[in-house]
């Protein structure tokens, strides 16, 4: 077995953007307060020393403006990365992203590349009230021209970059602020990971768990714990929400026959829908129970901590609609 | 209304019926668009450039082909003056998979990577942002080439003209942007959108060099841009210019014009540029009438074969429907 080593999220993160920085001229990273900040939560703390302020650019609070920038600095020959500080500020670049990103390549009839990756962090779970906690994936995987990844594993934090920066198309990362501080052993060597299929991370038998981003620790502790009742679920994270990878989980489910899915965005109109739909539409009589989702409830998110538990799915949900519907 | 400055031509015969062709080019081109609208073979949104003729030709000379342009939805001159194929763009106008954007894009969409012109572009003031970015990049790669980013006076009431003039100061990046303004952002008048509508006076406010210009003067627009990318080319900083122009035909095809006279339009039909650019050339002894003639006959042939081409061109199979949303190949 390889060696392990203990990391935080945001260690992952920032080992990921070193690389990136250190492997190739043209990458630069720009972004709010990304530079003589830190990065405001931190993850890009004491690159700008190493790399100088032509690589770690910071900007003012123009995000349309940056973000337009980004698109055109990739159209003309450079590998930009660049950081939206939340996905909150993430909808005043939503005209640049969908308008233009997306678009360029079809409209110009296949003549314009926009090799651009975005970083948005996202998310719901630290009292940050309705206009700072977000899940917004599915506002952009119902974009097509976009890639878009949810980095819900320490591995995915590590290497999901790499792979992004490779990509002729726009990428949007999606990272977790509530998973920062989050340590986890990792591979030694850990590094690039693939951006085209999800990932099983816990075989079973007799359910598939589907989810992403948040979701994706939650389920795996939700499974933990059914496993001491003798519930052998599977846990799919899926990674990439754009272009999506249906044959990891219609295969889970055609063998588990079970599925929930699981995801803290809103219920209508999400991830959860879409895999929901295409698993009606392409694995329905391998199911032995109609698919069950666990969504985040259907509220701008509040202040105090018990109500901002309720509005998204927590361990406890999940391990119980697990047996509700193995056991109705 | 502007005032015409230039009362000679300070560029050789050659160059002068270049420039001549070109904005009779434009004319005719759209002229005949119209004409194509109306008989269904152009769809969709159609917006023509007659009246605003000298500011792409005047701009787009004083460029090199490694420059990038970057335009707005109302682009059919700055390609033909940037040297896209008429055919090509009518092609694109057509829909067919011959057109410059094979047919995806339409008369909004104009695109040519190896002419360097990226759009095209129809969010009003969407490009801005992209053409800092890629006058960002040029000085990152330290090439010698700039940016020009053209747009119009309603675009400059959008937060991305301000964020766009702002990182572009800050960063001294080589961008050149002009600023169109032909008095109406679709139907409604600068007095109703400008509280300054000295527009030139907006670049001040982030450090911006800036000018304006009689944009319906050829000789005008040509000494102003050239004088404007000579200082970007120099220095490597934005610069703001202002042409003052006029567009003639409604906004698009959809227009009924309600929010104009008709004797304002005919007051600016008579600063018309081309007329007064081929007055210039007679009165200086650069053109004789007999020259005046075959250029117009030889406009007229490559329009007609770019109807040809477009007519001739084929339409793309719907199997390839979904082609161009991802990169079929990885780039390095």
């Amino acid at each position: 077995m390889s060696q392990t080593i203990k990391t935080t999220y945001r260690e992952a993160l920032k080992q990921g953007l070193r690389e990136a920085l250190q492997n190739d001229d043209r990458v630069f990273l720009m972004g709010e307060d990304v530079g003589r900040y830190g990065g405001a939560f931190a993850v890009s703390k004491g690159l700008l020393q190493e790399f100088g302020e032509e690589r770690i650019m910071d900007v003012p609070l123009s995000e349309s403006g940056f973000v337009g920038a980004g698109i055109g600095a990739a159209l003309a020959g450079m590998k930009p990365i660049v950081e939206v500080m939340t996905v909150n500020f993430g909808l005043l670049a939503m005209d640049q992203i969908v308008n233009n990103a997306a678009t360029l390549l079809h409209m110009s009839g296949g003549q314009l590349n926009v090799p651009v990756v975005i970083r948005i962090s996202c998310g719901i779970g630290r009292q940050l009230a309705a206009q700072h906690s977000h899940s917004w994936e599915p506002f952009f995987a119902q974009v097509p021209g976009l890639v878009v990844l949810s980095v819900g594993t320490h591995e995915d934090a590590r290497g999901m970059l790499h792979t992004a920066l490779q990509s002729p198309d726009p990428v949007i990362i999606i990272e977790y602020t509530a998973m920062l501080n989050l340590e986890k052993e990792i591979s030694a060597d850990s590094g690039a990971v693939n951006i085209s299929k999800a990932k099983v991370i816990k075989s079973g038998k007799d359910i598939s768990i589907i989810t992403y981003g948040a979701g994706v620790y939650k389920c795996l502790e939700a499974a933990e714990e059914l496993a001491a009742d003798g519930i052998d679920a599977e846990v799919i994270d899926l990674r990439i929400l754009r272009p999506l990878d249906e044959e990891t989980f219609l295969a889970s489910v055609a063998k588990t026959h079970l599925a929930l899915i699981v995801e803290d965005a809103w219920r209508s109109v999400s991830i959860s829908s879409e895999i929901s739909s295409r698993i009606m539409e392409k694995a329905f009589y391998e199911l032995d129970a109609s698919v069950k989702r666990l969504c985040g409830v259907e509220v701008p998110i509040p202040y105090p901590l018990h109500l901002e538990e309720a509005s998204v799915p927590q361990k406890s949900d999940i391990v119980n609609a697990v047996k509700q519907i193995i056991n109705p | 209304m502007p005032k015409t400055k230039s009362k000679k031509i300070d560029l050789d015969a050659k160059k002068a019926h270049h420039l001549f062709y070109q904005m009779l080019l434009i004319r005719k081109f759209e002229d005949k668009a119209a004409e194509e609208y109306t008989k269904a073979k152009i769809r969709g949104f159609l917006h023509l450039y007659i009246g605003e003729e000298a500011v792409a030709v005047g701009v787009i000379q004083s460029l090199t082909d490694e420059d990038n342009i970057l335009c707005t939805y109302r682009e059919h001159g700055h390609a033909l003056a940037r040297g896209l194929d008429a055919g090509a763009i009518m092609a694109e106008m057509y829909g067919k998979q011959e057109g410059c954007s094979r047919g995806r894009g339409g008369s909004m969409h104009l695109f040519d990577k190896s002419k360097n012109f990226f759009g095209g572009n129809a969010i009003v003031a969407g490009h801005l942002p992209m053409s800092v970015g890629m006058a960002l990049a040029s000085k990152k790669q330290k090439k010698n080439n700039i940016t020009c980013c053209f747009f119009g006076e309603g675009a400059a009431a959008e937060g991305e003209f301000h964020e766009a003039m702002n990182l572009a100061a800050l960063w001294k990046v080589p961008v050149l942007f002009v600023c169109e303004n032909n008095l109406y952002a679709m139907g409604t008048a600068i007095r109703y959108t400008h509280s300054m509508q000295e527009l030139e006076k907006k670049g001040a406010g982030y450090g911006v060099e800036s000018s304006a210009v009689n944009g319906m003067n050829l000789m005008d627009v040509i000494n102003a841009a050239n004088e404007a990318v000579q200082k970007v080319r120099d220095n490597g900083k934005p610069y703001l210019l202002v042409c003052n122009t006029y567009r003639f035909r409604a906004h698009s095809m959809f227009d009924a014009e309600l929010y104009r006279d008709k004797k304002e339009v005919e007051e600016w039909k008579k600063r018309d540029p081309i007329p007064e650019f081929q007055e210039l050339l007679l009165k200086q002894k650069m053109i004789t009438e007999k020259e005046i003639k075959e250029i117009e006959k030889q406009v007229d042939t490559e329009i007609q074969k770019a109807i040809d081409f477009a007519e001739a061109g084929t339409w793309e199979p719907i199997e390839q429907l979904t082609k161009f949303v991802y990169s079929e190949k990885e780039t390095k």
